[in-house]
């Protein structure tokens, strides 16, 4: 496979991850924000989720490009 | 609570960010594309569990995950026999028994299976008539997007269409099918990451499933249904008068876990070209099973939702309300409504980017089946053979961005004329209904014909359109119903199971007079012919891989296990 597709959906969960972790934690305290949400900081959770999966997918990724170079 | 779409610039990035991936796939792949086969077929060299997901991926349209919500607020739990009866049988069926001759024959597509099975005429058929409706599901795609964004966003209607079909354009351009199978695989994630939130959300404001089947209960009393209609799937089915759908359990059996089921899955191109891109026969064949996996618990993602949206409807305490469309609910709107219910800044842009990325999906996927029937099967059969590979190519490249311009033509047409839309895709149905039958005998009995195939395929056609034209749903108003021969002999209970038995009466039609014409005419082709494109003439298959574990066989039985376990829980 000439083109890895783990590296960039890895590369841009882990991305869109963080961006949304870091805007969760900012409006963390931002009352009005979540409460559609239940007040749960639901930007901050499916952060963590995404940048957990796109590590998954980098690291796999990641490990096979190395196998193959070796 | 109210329901809004204020995005903000967090919501603006997400979208920047998704666009820029995708666009930089196509580019990355853009190097690898030196021949029609690298373009057009995917070099035959990818990894079992893309093809896998692609190929679910790419039925999952917005048209699909924004169609199935709808259904889960209108008829609730029983649309999952959509999922569960009616595509995962046909997807253990394609894998095992089907992809032996997709794969291992010469065909680079469906419409060429059949030309080398039967002959040109029925090749003619299938391609034209195929060729015809990716344009236009694709063309119905755009319009569907451009639509929501104009209601939701306020965006102009012209630059939602020009912003789509371009980024369409340039990674089916780029990259050709590898760079739609990639993507395909990057959307799925995408649309599950993206929607998961708003099921986890729904459930934890209705109570878990207990607070919804409690509240779907007092909807389904309210309506005169036992108190489990809408979240159970076969104690509703015993009489079409028990279930919202207006369904009984012969016709769903039959109608849509057989007929229309196996027809879309085992036949549609669309789906097949995916597993046919696979690296070997063993990807091949388990392609659609890897597919069915995550395809048994994408109801839990859009089925879900909308039953959630009917049960906060029924509440008038919730402040979410269904908007109105005539005098019943807009139930197209379930997703996008609850995704501005629940949905603060951030993930809303993720889910609106997960349902934009559904669209493209959808759109990508019938360009790439677009472009290889156009350029295989009409191109280079009837207007140009015997040129350079070089040459097919360039044909392939050009009739993408072709097919992305009448696709663009299409969805203005849909906003113009939204009957035309209706009258199209009744017409597809027509046609699409008998084509299973025809695959079924040519695979697996050796004497059928390639007269007995194409007549046998026309007279289904025909047999759907006039039953279509001799019954109605109750209620119906409009000839597009059915009843347009002038007579109606028979009245359904509702839509659903008026097409549920056109199909029957098409597949049969088709299989009994295939049977019959075949007998009358003489067998052309031989036996050498034949290898590899029929049942009897073919080597069984080994399979390559290692171990037990990793045969289709094995992952047919837990898939088929899981299927028949999610049946018994929700029964």
């Amino acid at each position: 496979m000439e083109v890895d597709i783990r590296l960039p959906i890895g590369f841009m969960f882990l991305l869109l991850g963080l961006l949304l972790l870091i805007f969760g934690l900012t409006t963390q305290a931002d009352p009005e924000i979540y409460r559609r949400s239940l007040e749960i900081n639901v930007n901050l959770w499916s952060g963590l989720l995404m940048i957990l999966f796109g590590g998954f997918m980098l690291f796999f990724g990641l490990r096979a490009r190395r196998s193959k170079t070796k | 609570m109210e329901t809004s779409f204020a995005l903000g610039w967090i919501d603006y990035t997400i979208m920047v960010v998704y666009f820029v991936f995708v666009l930089g796939i196509g580019y990355a792949l853009k190097r690898y594309m030196k021949s029609s086969a690298d373009f057009l077929t995917g070099g035959k060299s990818i990894p079992a569990w893309i093809t896998g997901l692609a190929f679910i991926s790419t039925n999952l349209g917005a048209l699909e995950v924004m169609g199935m919500a709808a259904s889960g607020a209108k008829y609730g739990m029983i649309t999952t026999h959509f999922y569960w009866i009616g595509a995962i049988p046909a997807m253990i069926f394609l894998g095992l028994f089907m992809m032996p001759f997709y794969y291992g024959s010469k065909a680079r597509s469906v419409p060429e299976y059949l030309k080398l099975r039967f002959d040109e005429k029925t090749r003619g058929f299938n391609a034209v008539s195929f060729a015809v409706m990716t344009i236009f599901a694709s063309g119905i795609s755009m319009y569907a997007l451009a639509m929501l964004m104009e209601t939701l966003l306020g965006w102009n209607f012209t630059f939602s269409i020009v912003v789509s079909a371009l980024i369409v354009l340039i990674y089916t351009y780029l990259g050709g099918l590898k760079s739609a199978i990639y993507n395909e695989v990057l959307q799925f994630f995408l649309i599950v990451i993206g929607f998961l939130p708003l099921v986890f959300l729904g459930l934890i404001n209705i109570g878990g499933w207990d607070g919804l089947t409690g509240k779907l209960a007092e909807v389904a009393t309210s309506h005169g249904y036992a108190t489990g209609a809408y979240t159970e799937t076969w104690r509703p089915v015993a009489s079409a008068a028990d279930n919202p759908m207006g369904v009984e359990w012969f016709g769903l059996i039959m109608g849509l876990g057989f007929v229309l089921s196996f027809g879309y899955w085992c036949t549609n191109f669309l789906v097949v070209q995916r597993a046919m891109a696979a690296g070997s026969m063993s990807a091949a064949r388990k392609t659609p099973l890897i597919g069915a996996l995550p395809k048994m618990f994408i109801p839990f993602l859009v089925i879900v939702p909308g039953m959630i949206a009917m049960a906060l409807t029924s509440d008038p305490d919730s402040g979410f309300s269904l908007p109105m469309k005539g005098a019943s609910y807009d139930y197209d709107k379930v997703i996008p409504m609850m995704l501005g219910y629940y949905f603060p800044t951030g993930v809303l842009g993720l889910g609106l980017t997960a349902l934009m990325a559904s669209f493209m999906s959808g759109m990508a996927g019938n360009v790439t089946a677009f472009n290889t029937v156009w350029t295989y099967d009409i191109y280079q059969s009837y207007i140009s053979p015997n040129r350079s590979d070089k040459h097919y190519l360039w044909m392939g490249q050009m009739a993408t961005v072709f097919g992305v311009l009448v696709s663009i033509g299409a969805a203005y047409m849909a906003k113009l004329f939204n009957n035309v839309m209706d009258f199209l895709q009744l017409v597809f149905a027509f046609i699409n209904a008998p084509l299973f039958a025809t695959f079924l005998l040519g695979m697996f009995w050796r004497r059928t014909t390639g007269h007995g195939a194409f007549f046998g395929l026309l007279s289904g056609t025909a047999a759907a359109a006039i039953h279509h034209g001799l019954t109605q749903p109750a209620g119906a108003t409009s000839l597009i119903k059915g009843g347009w021969l002038g007579t109606v002999v028979h009245v359904y209970p509702s839509e659903m199971a008026q097409n549920f038995w056109t199909a029957i009466f098409a597949f049969f039609t088709c299989l009994i007079l295939t049977v019959i014409i075949s007998l009358m005419t003489k067998q052309t082709k031989t036996k050498e012919d034949l290898t590899g494109l029929v049942y009897s003439l073919t080597p069984r298959t080994r399979d390559e891989s290692k171990h037990w574990y990793q045969r289709p066989q094995f992952l047919a039985i837990i898939v088929g296990v899981i299927a028949v376990i999610l049946s018994i829980i929700f029964w």
